[in-house]
C-alpha cells in the first residue's frame, strides 16, 4: 500500500516539475526542475522494481547529461537580457495552439491506454537479468550503441573544435 | 490491490511526453529544445521499463539502457550545435537558423 501512495507522489512531483522546466525563462532554474523531474522518475523506477535502471537515471541522466547542459550555459553566459527575451516569446498566443494539438494527442493516448489492464508484477528485475539480455540476445544492439556513441563523440569534437579556433 | 497498475504509470508517461511535445513547440531557445527531447525520450523510456516490470522480463531495461545511449549522443551533438548556433547568430533563437550554409 506504501508503494502505491510513494508512487503517485513521485508522478505528481515528475509532472509538476516538468511543467515548471518547460515554462520558466532562466535556462539554470528549468534545468535544476528537469533533475527533480528525473530523480522523480528514478523513485518511480524503484517502485516497480527496476534498480538498475533507477540507478542509471541518476548516475547519467541526472548526472552526466544535465552536467553537459550546465557546462554550456555557463559557456553561453547568457544573463538578464536573455531572460527578458525568453519571456516575451512566451506569450499565450503562441502557446495556446501547441497547447491544444498535444492535449488532443494525450486524450488520444489516454483512449489507448484506457482499454490497458494489468499491474506491475511484485518482483524485481536484478541487474544481473538485464547483463545476461544485453550481452546474450541483444549484443548487436549494444555494439550498434557503441558506433552510435562513437559517432557522437567525432561530431560533438568537430563541432566544439571549430568553435574554440575561431574565437581566437 | 496492491500492486501499482499499469495503465496509472503508462498514463504517467504519456503526460510527461505531451509535456515535452508542448515544450519542443513553444520554445525558441535551443537550449530548451534540447530539454524537451530530454524529456520526451525520457517519457518513452518510462514506458519501457514499466512494460518490462510488468512482464517481468529484463528487455524494457535493455532498451532503456539503448534510449539512454541514444539520448547521450544526442545531446553531445546538439550542445555542439548550441555553441555553433550562439557563435554564428549572437542568438540561441532557432527561428535565425533557418538557412543552410554559411
Amino acid at each position: 500500500m506504501l508503494e502505491i501512495i510513494f508512487f503517485y507522489v513521485a508522478a505528481t512531483i515528475a509532472l509538476i516539475a516538468t511543467v515548471m522546466a518547460m515554462t520558466r525563462a532562466n535556462a539554470i532554474h528549468a534545468l535544476i526542475y528537469l533533475i527533480v523531474s528525473l530523480l522523480a522518475v528514478a523513485v518511480i523506477f524503484f517502485l516497480i522494481g527496476a534498480p538498475f535502471a533507477a540507478a542509471l537515471e541518476i548516475v547519467i541522466y541526472a548526472g552526466a547529461i544535465m552536467v553537459l547542459f550546465v557546462f554550456v550555459i555557463m559557456m553561453l553566459n547568457l544573463g538578464k537580457a536573455g531572460d527578458a527575451r525568453e519571456r516575451q516569446w512566451m506569450q499565450p498566443k503562441i502557446w495556446a495552439g501547441p497547447a491544444l494539438l498535444s492535449l488532443i494527442l494525450f486524450v488520444e493516448l489516454i483512449l489507448m491506454i484506457a482499454e490497458v489492464e494489468g499491474a506491475i508484477s511484485g518482483d524485481m528485475v536484478t541487474a544481473k537479468q538485464v547483463g545476461q539480455a544485453l550481452f546474450g540476445p541483444y549484443v548487436l544492439a549494444v555494439e550498434i550503441a557503441a558506433m552510435l556513441l562513437l559517432a557522437g563523440l567525432v561530431g560533438s569534437y568537430h563541432l566544439g573544435r571549430r568553435y574554440l579556433e575561431r574565437e581566437q | 490491490m496492491d500492486a501499482i497498475p499499469l495503465n496509472h504509470i503508462l498514463l504517467v508517461s504519456s503526460l510527461l511526453f505531451c509535456i515535452g511535445a508542448l515544450g519542443l513547440m513553444i520554445r525558441r531557445n535551443i537550449i530548451f529544445i534540447l530539454m524537451s527531447l530530454e524529456v520526451m525520450l525520457n517519457a518513452a523510456a518510462l514506458a519501457f521499463v514499466a512494460a518490462g516490470a510488468h512482464w517481468g522480463q529484463p528487455d524494457g531495461q535493455v532498451v532503456f539502457l539503448l534510449i539512454l545511449s541514444v539520448a547521450a549522443a544526442e545531446v553531445a551533438v546538439g550542445l555542439g550545435l548550441v555553441l555553433q548556433v550562439q557563435r554564428r547568430f549572437k542568438s540561441l533563437d532557432m527561428d535565425r537558423a533557418n538557412r543552410m550554409g554559411g
